[in-house]
């Protein structure tokens, strides 16, 4: 089964979806509206001659300043009978693009359908602020937490340097210290004071 | 009698633990020793290096990409220069092919080695750590001989290779490829019946085929559990298709079941690496006939002006590549090793993304760990092989 009829069943089941074939060099690449990839991911997992199992790849690229900006870009695998049990389609690879662009840009997530994507939407989100709806745990991953910017944009500064603010001394009295010692002691029924019997 | 009440204890593993392979933190919910839950938090070693490339020409970003993955860089190079080179649309000389083919699997080997040798210490077997140290020395030997470096070679170039073989290469590879076979022996009289061993790995972290299709764990953790998967035989890249090698697989999924996978590869690379030294001429072409993308030998540089430009040419300015992306993965050590490259038509491309096997491994750790007792994390961990390089990048 090559990819052209693995497509045209994914077409047969997705009317609605405008998939656009993207000319590559390596192995075969679409292209569909954002708000349609829950949609294509479920088939392209579940559909009996289909069958791509595994995301293997999840990323962005930033073409700044054209627009729509940002590509993500997913890479699915098809692992073949060998993997999979007789009856499975031949290894196969399949390149999806989505294509968004914006200054906060926003897209659906996969990760009910592929759980690994959880990290993965999670780094594209880190990197290049596309923020995916419906994400569990939508937090940065790579870069510190209070980190201002997306470094992978082409528009963030790359040679600004900034102090890291790390190794803070302890912003309290030593007074408020005992205090707070002394507190916690009272309140785990620990009379104050050295003054043990 | 009254029943005696328990609460969970929270405990920091790491960033800085030896077991943890580099800055790794998991943050683990403790019932007494039975672990309630895990959350892993990576990002201590991100270097940017994906960033850095941005800056850099095509072949300036071969030694970056090897510093990613700090235990196979030479696989990591070789990811990278098929992408770069599909994109260019040239095919390397057969000689070439076999040369990377055959240090694609002394890489792994290289790898594995490592992986062998801390896992077995971890788990209290002293002895591995020397033992695997010991050959992987003679592989470092290898790469001082091709290219004068010895963690880092990026002998592997676009287009081809650095320089011709040099001489004496064989006689290394052949030696190191006949003691090795007996020190396998030794690995695994040591470690497969040991019943320390099986204590401490049987029935412990096991992933289902399910799981493995579900966190997307191609490679030897995904053999481990069943799923008959290799790049090199799904989707051949080089000369693969000519070799003569298994795949092995183990059904199980337990950390046992990945030990065996990866004891049986370690084996199976050997056989590669035969059949490959056998295959390849000690002189001939060691890179693609094209001079915008290949340097012209340094005694023509010297003679001929034409020579002379293209060097000036190609040192200063680098070659364009075509505007387009491509992924080629490969079979790294870890389990699919691809990388992502994105040209617009310049001489520095757009972005280059590499795959990361462990952090995908990462990302399943807690599934992995929960539930088990807190001395199997230490025994899980080191079965699917982290590299904290790989993952931060």
């Amino acid at each position: 089964m090559d990819i052209a009829t693995r497509l045209e069943a994914l077409r047969q089941v997705l009317p609605d979806v405008v998939i656009e074939e993207v000319p590559s060099v390596d192995q075969p690449a679409i292209a569909v509206p954002a708000e349609a990839i829950e949609r294509v991911a479920r088939q392209l997992r579940e559909h009996p001659s289909l069958q791509f199992q595994v995301l293997a790849e999840l990323t962005a690229a930033d073409y700044w300043p054209r627009e729509p900006r940002f590509e993500v870009v997913y890479h699915f695998v098809s692992m073949g009978a060998e993997a999979l049990g007789s009856g499975a389609p031949p290894p196969q690879r399949l390149r999806v693009k989505v294509r968004i662009g914006g200054e906060a840009p926003m897209m659906p997530t996969i990760v009910r359908i592929y759980p690994n994507a959880n990290w993965y939407e999670r780094e594209v989100f880190d990197l290049f602020g596309v923020a995916f709806d419906g994400h569990p745990d939508l937090r940065r991953i790579l870069m510190p937490e209070d980190w201002e910017g997306y470094p992978a944009r082409k528009d963030y500064p790359v040679q600004i340097h900034k102090a890291v603010d790390i190794g803070q001394a302890l912003q309290v009295t030593e007074e408020e210290f005992v205090r707070n010692i002394e507190r916690q002691k009272r309140a785990a029924g620990v009379s104050a004071g050295f003054d043990v019997q | 009698m009254a029943e005696i009440r328990t609460e969970t204890m929270t405990v920091n593993m790491g960033p800085q633990h030896p077991a943890t392979h580099g800055v790794l933190r998991l943050v683990i919910e403790l019932d007494g020793e039975q672990i309630v839950s895990a959350q892993p938090t990576i990002g201590y070693l991100h270097t940017g290096i994906e960033k850095t490339a941005e800056q850099k020409k095509w072949q300036q970003i071969v030694p970056l990409v090897e510093r990613m993955d700090y235990l196979g860089p030479q696989s990591n190079a070789l990811a990278y220069v098929l992408s770069v080179e599909k994109l260019l649309g040239i095919e390397v000389p057969e000689r070439v092919q076999e040369i990377r083919v055959l240090i694609a699997e002394l890489q792994r080997i290289s790898s594995h080695l490592v992986w062998l040798g801390t896992h077995g210490m971890e788990i209290g077997a002293i002895t591995m750590m020397m033992y695997c140290f010991r050959e992987r020395e003679l592989l470092l030997n290898i790469n001082e001989m091709l290219a004068g470096f010895r963690l880092f070679p990026s002998y592997l170039r676009v287009g081809g290779l650095r320089e011709d073989l040099p001489s004496g290469f064989h006689d290394a590879v052949n030696a190191f490829l006949d003691r090795f076979p007996g020190k396998m022996d030794e690995y695994e009289g040591m470690l497969t019946k040991n019943s320390i061993w099986l204590g401490r790995t049987k029935g412990v972290g096991i992933l289902t085929r399910q799981d493995v299709l579900d966190w997307g764990l191609l490679g030897p953790i995904a053999r481990g559990s069943g799923v008959k998967y290799d790049v090199r035989r799904a989707f051949p890249y080089l000369t693969y298709a000519t070799y003569d090698f298994e795949v092995p697989t183990q059904q199980v999924g337990d950390v046992y079941a990945r030990y065996l996978t990866r004891v049986a590869e370690m084996r199976e690379s050997w056989r590669i690496c035969k059949q490959a030294i056998a295959r390849i001429t000690p002189t001939g072409a060691w890179g693609v006939d094209d001079p915008r993308i290949v340097p012209p030998p340094k005694d023509k540089v010297y003679s001929e002006m034409e020579a002379l430009i293209q060097h000036f040419l190609i040192y200063s300015q680098g070659f364009t590549v075509p505007a387009g992306e491509a992924y080629v993965p490969i079979e790294g050590p870890r389990g699919e090793q691809g990388f992502y490259v994105v040209s617009d038509g310049a001489n520095r491309p757009v972005r280059v993304k590499s795959r990361p096997p462990t952090f995908l491994a990462l990302q399943a750790l807690p599934k992995l760990i929960a539930g088990g007792l807190i001395a199997d994390v230490i025994a899980i961990i080191g079965s699917v092989d982290v590299v904290m390089g790989d993952s931060d990048r």
